[in-house]
């Protein structure tokens, strides 16, 4: 078997919060690690919440991020406002990082009439033109070309800004991801191709899924730069973008990133994963590695935080959580317009007479 | 005779043939050693191995072309797309090859296998859970399209796909997969494709269904029945080829006839089926046929019941060929 070239792997924290030799913290005020850390938290608590509601039957579905916050949320605060994300359904504290707010993320989750997708996606599907995210869709891996196409266009409008795709590593499997990084490779497009390997793909872990020893090593092929870091470092995290955005806004063409990380939760509310991974062998290591556990002992050491800190703080995600969840509740589902529109810019003959036989038939139903 | 959920009896039809045939194998996304995120694979990789029964990289263009070479050398793939609302990567590989391998060849290289695929809506799955694009693939000949409606039929369907000597796509009514219940012998036996099920007999209309709508056909029968209406109710079981036949004889019974589906209306495979009965029944019909479908929208996740065809909106269509 021909040797992938050995990759090294980008790392400032170490998993005792202890900066590495030599590594020291991306320039960044101190108060916007204490924010990042308290942004992981919350969006800890929002999974947990979320999780429950689903078993209780208050919503349809949920994906949780936990153990892989940092990736996401470390990439957002790497880039600028201008700057597109592609997500791909697990990078929520993006979203909260680049401003969207908990109110937009929950009424999604609800499809009711405050939800910007006017209800017509599952959970876990958010995005704001507004903010610079574009609207996650559930098949995977399309993101990545679309990506290298509006970097491209970034290009040739002389933008200073970058198009970033997040994806996870079963998605590299998927076509699209390989012609998504052979066009960024050929336009030289400012695209950064963020990786989060977390190990698992539904039940498939990662050595079923490639024959490779890492994600990274796929850039080679395509001429671009391909990077590995660990994904449960914030700083760590931070400081890769920050070089792979330099690199692109440069000119100096796409990045590949593949961040080592680990899907502590299920991959959704769907599945079981005691049927396909053991808690203690598979998982046991990770939850010692995860990026909290790590910034809350940095932090605690510098004196910026504490456990009493911390359960204010839970406290209050909490309580801004649920009563966005009760707003979400009272808010009623949209419009049944919305069930038509948007298919094409007007509504053609065929919809215009449908619409009006729903309305016939919903009147004979008793649903309105 | 053990009452099996539609999940249980495919595992049970795929347990049973792997058994008979050393050459099945069955792979997808997930289907090996979690035996698939519905658990339709279930115990296939302990009890076979992993050289029968294999987990998938998540790229449904190659499963599809992966199922192809081994179709090629003589092997049985029974491939799982974990979606059918995620086989489009695999469009390719399933029109253009899968379909016209034999036909190219002269006749020298069939590719017999089956894709078996969870379709259907009425789950709160929206627009990527939620599809029914069985008619996107009647369009290209060369394939055959099954599509059960309860356990009993989907064991006995599947078997006969898989000995098949074409290349077949099993959508599966995941909206029914354990809700639809049935008494399902455990032994081998095949129900033969191309064959329609008369489900309930009757004289006025003809309503033809396929998959999880055909229970809701049942039902509108039901309440049509309550006015006096004496419904004829089909289930299709093999969209392409379909049997004509049945449909006729049917159709030149009752003179009215509904067609019912859950995808969007426009080019969905009711056209076809109402373009074929006018042609060859037209001087006995009363009436011009019904189609009840789904609206031609995307399916949109927080109007699944404005979406879904229902039994009143049936009765409603069923009553439009009755007033013509
Ligand atoms: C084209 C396509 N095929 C299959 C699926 C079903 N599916 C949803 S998520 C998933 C696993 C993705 O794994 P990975 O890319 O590693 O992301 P992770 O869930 O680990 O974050 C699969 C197979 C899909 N959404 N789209
Ligand atoms: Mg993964």
């Amino acid at each position: 078997m021909a040797k992938a070239p050995k990759l090294p792997v980008h790392q400032i924290l170490d998993e005792n919060g202890e900066l590495l030799k030599g590594a020291s913290v991306p320039d960044m005020p101190k108060e916007d690690i204490v924010e990042l850390f308290k942004t992981i938290l919350k969006v800890r608590v929002i999974d947990s919440r979320m999780f429950k509601m689903q078993r209780q039957g208050r919503i349809a579905f949920y994906m949780a991020t936990q153990g892989e916050e940092a990736t996401h949320v470390g990439t957002a605060y790497a880039l600028k406002p201008q700057d597109w994300m592609f997500p791909q359904y697990r990078e929520h504290g993006a979203a909260f990082v680049r401003g969207l707010t908990l109110q937009q993320f929950i009424n999604q989750i609800f499809g009711n009439s405050g939800d910007l997708n006017k209800g017509r996606q599952m959970p876990m599907h958010w995005g704001s033109r507004n903010l610079n995210l574009v609207t996650i869709s559930s098949p995977l891996g399309t993101q990545i070309p679309q990506c290298a196409g509006a970097a491209y266009a970034m290009k040739i409008k002389k933008k200073d800004s970058v198009a970033l795709a997040f994806f996870g590593e079963g998605t590299t499997s998927e076509g699209d991801f390989h012609a998504g990084l052979n066009f960024a490779g050929v336009y030289k497009a400012p695209a950064i191709f963020f990786c989060r390997n977390n190990g698992w793909a539904i039940s498939t872990p990662f050595h079923r899924q490639t024959a490779a020893e890492n994600i990274a090593v796929k850039a080679v092929a395509y001429g671009i730069e391909g990077v590995r870091v660990d994904g449960n470092d914030l700083f760590a995290v931070i400081d890769i973008v920050r070089q792979a955005r330099e690199r692109a806004v440069k000119g100096n063409g796409p990045t590949l990133i593949e961040a080592l990380t680990y899907r502590l939760s299920s991959h959704s509310t769907s599945d079981d994963p005691s049927a396909y991974r053991s808690e203690e062998k598979d998982d046991g290591p990770w939850k010692l590695k995860e990026p909290a556990v790590r910034l809350r002992k940095f932090l605690g050491n510098q004196g910026l935080w504490s456990m009493k800190e911390e359960q204010d703080w839970e406290k209050a995600c909490e309580k801004e959580l649920l009563d966005a969840i009760k707003v979400a509740e009272n808010t009623p589902k949209p419009e049944m317009d919305a069930l038509f529109e948007d298919i094409f810019d007007e509504l053609p003959w065929n919809l215009r007479e449908q619409k009006s036989q729903l309305i016939t038939f919903l009147k004979n139903e008793g649903k309105r | 005779m053990p009452i099996m959920n539609m999940i249980e009896a495919i595992n049970n039809a795929l347990h049973l043939s792997f058994e008979r045939d050393p050459d099945v194998v069955a792979f997808g996304e997930d289907s090996g050693y979690y035996g698939g995120v519905f658990r339709a694979t279930k115990g296939l990789q302990e009890k076979y191995g992993t050289e029968r029964c294999f987990d998938a990289p998540i790229c449904e263009q190659g499963i599809a072309g992966f199922a192809f070479g081994l179709a090629l050398y003589g092997l049985k793939p029974v491939a799982e797309i974990q979606f059918s609302d995620y086989m489009y990567p695999a469009f390719d590989q399933i029109v253009n090859e899968i379909a016209k391998s034999r036909y190219r060849s002269g006749g020298q290289w069939p590719v017999p296998m089956v894709i078996r695929t969870p379709y259907g809506g009425g789950i709160n799955g929206g627009l990527y859970h939620s599809q029914s694009p069985e008619s996107f693939y009647t369009h290209a000949p060369g394939i055959k399209i099954v599509i059960p409606s309860d356990p009993y039929e989907a064991k006995g369907l599947l078997l006969a796909s898989i000995k098949d000597q074409n290349p077949v796509l099993f959508f599966e009514p995941k909206k029914i997969y354990r809700s639809s219940k049935a008494d399902v012998p455990t032994d081998y036996y095949e129900i033969p494709l191309s064959k329609a099920r008369i489900a309930k007999e009757g004289s006025q209309v003809t309503l033809i269904g396929w998959g999880a709508i055909h229970h809701v056909n049942m039902d509108a029968a039901k309440l049509a029945e309550k006015e006096g209406i004496s419904i004829e109710v089909i289930d299709l079981r093999t969209i392409i080829p379909y049997d004509i036949e049945t449909l006729d004889a049917s159709v030149k019974k009752t003179g009215r006839c509904v067609i019912v589906h859950e995808a969007p209306r426009t080019s969905g495979f009711g056209a076809e089926l109402s373009a074929t009965l006018h042609e060859r029944n037209m001087l006995h019909l009363h009436a011009p046929i019904q189609r009840m479908t789904g609206w031609d929208t995307h399916y949109p996740f927080s109007f699944d019941y404005e979406y879904y065809p229902n039994p009143k909106r049936i009765l409603w269509a069923i009553k439009q060929t009755l007033e013509f």
